[in-house]
């Protein structure tokens, strides 16, 4: 939850997230920035970083290779030696490239070490789907991420939350991945001016109902507040915002749908061992005796992503299929 | 460069302590009273001895799951050390980490890894932090010939050339990747030749010598705690006991394998001190003995450390514990 009344300003994602960034780095020196194309005057592939390097310096706000291991290596032997490293890697789909830094040594060295050493690290990537950029950078991995012990891992859908969760991460001592879905990049919306920290693990209800919980993350969160809205008067839907996959916030669920007996989970990556398999899996052990319908999930097909827009359309979860899931369950 | 008698005897003490606890390892293997996956620095000893001579104990280090050489080398104290290896609680890492993910900050042993090359990368950063924060340290990262085939030797070593890090790279070039010689598996004559693609200095030295490898140590650790950047170098040396203790060397040529033996660099270690009026037969024994205690005491402390409780389990995955 956001703080009760302090100053907003209007942000874009975009624009809250350069602001975090900013803070961050001028709030604690042991903060840098690290990636491809990061610095001015490009200041990122999608200006998310504009300004920074010349603001901050460009030690600190330090450009690399377009190499994904050496640039997550980097961060995880920096944060081990006393540093708080934010990584870019550009695009969801290139965390492939690095896998065995992040998912063998920065997820496994607390443990491994017995607690000697930690890495506390934050990784951005960008997130997209739906923009025609075909099957390797359009894809939605963070069930990946998930199933490795050791990641936190972070789903921002506003503005707010993407400052308030990203200061949160870049403060977390264990390595997280902030995932920062591209069509949510240009929205703007009310930010907290200054200190703004959103914990992870606290899910937001976007919306109240009594019919049926919507449990989601990042760019679906709108898709869902938007067929809530068109069965208003119909069915009464809430919209559940885990913001953070790991951890995340059971309590909220179990609240949620012990009151709406129904829950349907919605989010773009591919249905086959998703979040929503997990989170499903999670409420008939839980709600057994309490549902009053089996936990739909609303996902995209079993399909690589395609390049087409009327391909690529079908295999994304439409609203559509978010009405037709929630009609079912309400039957 | 000639190596003056203490800092020779330094590294004999080294050497000595790491092949006491090999020796002691490999008896409690063949005793049956130990089993683990072993893979033994045995042939190997001379090169972090030589390196470690040349660094501060706050330096960093990264090694490979061949890293009981390195470690020992580098301070990790015996009884913990043997302690991890044995997965029990007063181990390094309180058993959870064991002989192939050994750490031990307090000496600077920062990651022990056992994914080949997975380490390279990592002391960039450690070098990083300690250019961005000025403490001086240098980092070395220890490897083997197999990790020079894999993406992130080649990114680590471009990125370390451009960031003009403080690191040096210690390929412990033994011959074999695993279970295949080295010509099967590359092209270039040596190693070192492959640094000049990223622009950063590479040696070739015989790390078998003491002399030779301390020499090319001394000059890395100094170019990079002047801020001159990184350095490559490829220790030639020799595995004796194949990729893991047990191993039965089949693609091994056995002509080469007995040469190799024959050259073993503890005995040339041994004949180099006294020949050169170092250390005399007496010096050596008293070194020996007293590595082979401490080893024999690490080895009791090991034993006697109680498995780590279940509860350990849930510690240290994440800050805090989940379940």
């Amino acid at each position: 939850m956001t703080t009760a009344t302090v100053d907003t300003v209007e942000l874009t994602m975009g624009a809250a997230i350069n602001a975090a960034l900013d803070e961050a780095l001028a709030a604690d020196p042991a903060v840098f920035l690290l990636g491809e194309d990061i610095m001015d005057p490009a200041g990122g592939v999608m200006q998310v970083t504009k300004g920074l390097s010349t603001k901050h310096g460009r030690d600190r706000v330090r450009e690399t290779p377009i190499s994904e291991q050496a640039i997550i290596g980097a961060a995880i032997g920096a944060a081990m030696a006393g540093l708080r490293p934010v990584p870019e890697i550009m695009i969801m789909d290139f965390l492939a490239v690095c896998a065995d830094q992040l998912v063998n040594h920065a997820a496994k060295l607390r443990f491994m070490s017995g607690g000697r050493t930690n890495v506390p690290l934050t990784i951005r990537c960008l997130h997209t789907g739906g923009f025609q950029m075909g099957a390797q950078h359009s894809q939605t991995l963070e069930a990946w991420l998930c199933h490795v012990p050791g990641i936190n891992v972070v789903f921002p859908s506003t503005p707010a939350d993407a400052k308030g969760l990203l200061t949160a991460c870049i403060r977390n001592d264990d390595p997280c991945v902030f995932v920062e879905p591209a069509a949510l990049y240009g929205a703007a919306g009310p930010v907290p001016v200054g200190e703004h920290v959103v914990p992870l693990g606290q899910a937001d209800v976007k919306r109240a109902g009594s019919d049926v919980t919507l449990i989601t993350y990042g760019r679906q969160v709108h898709d869902c507040l938007g067929v809530a809205a068109a069965l208003e008067g119909e069915i009464d839907v809430e919209v559940l915002d885990l913001r953070s996959l790991v951890p995340w916030d059971a309590a909220a669920m179990i609240t949620s749908v012990s009151k709406t007996r129904r829950a349907v989970v919605v989010h773009q990556a591919v249905r086959r061992c998703g979040v929503g398999a997990e989170i499903a899996a999670f409420l008939s052990e839980e709600l057994w005796g309490t549902l009053a319908a089996p936990v739909l999930r609303v996902a995209a097909k079993e399909t690589p992503v395609p390049y087409a827009k009327e391909l690529e359309d079908f295999h994304l979860p439409s609203a559509a299929d978010i009405t037709e899931a929630v009609r079912t369950v309400t039957k | 460069m000639t190596v003056d008698t203490a800092t020779l005897l330094r590294m004999y003490r080294t050497v000595s302590r790491i092949h006491a606890c090999d020796e002691r390892l490999r008896g409690l293997l063949n005793q049956g009273k130990i089993f683990i996956f072993y893979y033994s620095p045995r042939g190997q000893e001379i090169i972090p001895a030589a390196v470690s001579a040349c660094l501060e104990s706050d330096d960093y280090v990264v090694t490979t799951y061949r890293g009981l050489h390195d470690e020992i080398a580098k301070g990790t104290p015996l009884r913990p050390l043997m302690a991890e290896i044995l997965g029990r609680s007063d181990g390094t890492c309180r058993g959870k980490g064991g002989p192939m993910h050994i750490s031990d900050p307090g000496s600077g042993v920062m990651v022990t890894t056992g994914i080949v090359g997975g380490g390279i990368p990592i002391a960039n950063g450690l070098g990083l932090a300690s250019s961005l924060q000025g403490d001086g340290r240098v980092t070395v990262a220890y490897f083997g010939d197999g990790a020079a085939n894999i993406g992130g030797f080649h990114e680590a070593l471009n990125l370390a050339a451009v960031w003009n890090l403080p690191v040096v790279f210690v390929c412990q070039n033994n011959r074999y990747g695993e279970f295949t010689p080295l010509h099967e598996t590359q092209r270039v004559e040596q190693l070192s030749a492959r640094a000049a693609g990223y622009g950063l200095p590479g040696v070739t030295v015989d790390g078998n010598d003491p002399v030779a490898m301390y020499s090319a140590a001394a000059e890395a650790v100094a170019r990079a705690r002047a801020g001159e950047g990184p350095t490559f170098i490829e220790a030639m040396t020799y595995r004796f006991m194949g990729h893991f203790y047990g191993d039965q060397m089949p693609y091994m040529d056995q002509a080469e394998y007995q040469a190799a033996l024959a050259a073993d660099p503890l005995p040339r270690f041994r004949a180099l001190l006294i020949e050169g009026g170092h250390a005399s037969e007496e010096d050596l024994a008293s070194i020996e003995k007293e590595a082979g205690a401490e080893a024999d005491d690490a080895v009791e402390f090991a034993f006697a450390s109680p498995p780590p409780d279940p509860s350990e389990l849930f510690a240290d995955v994440y800050a805090e514990v989940r379940q």
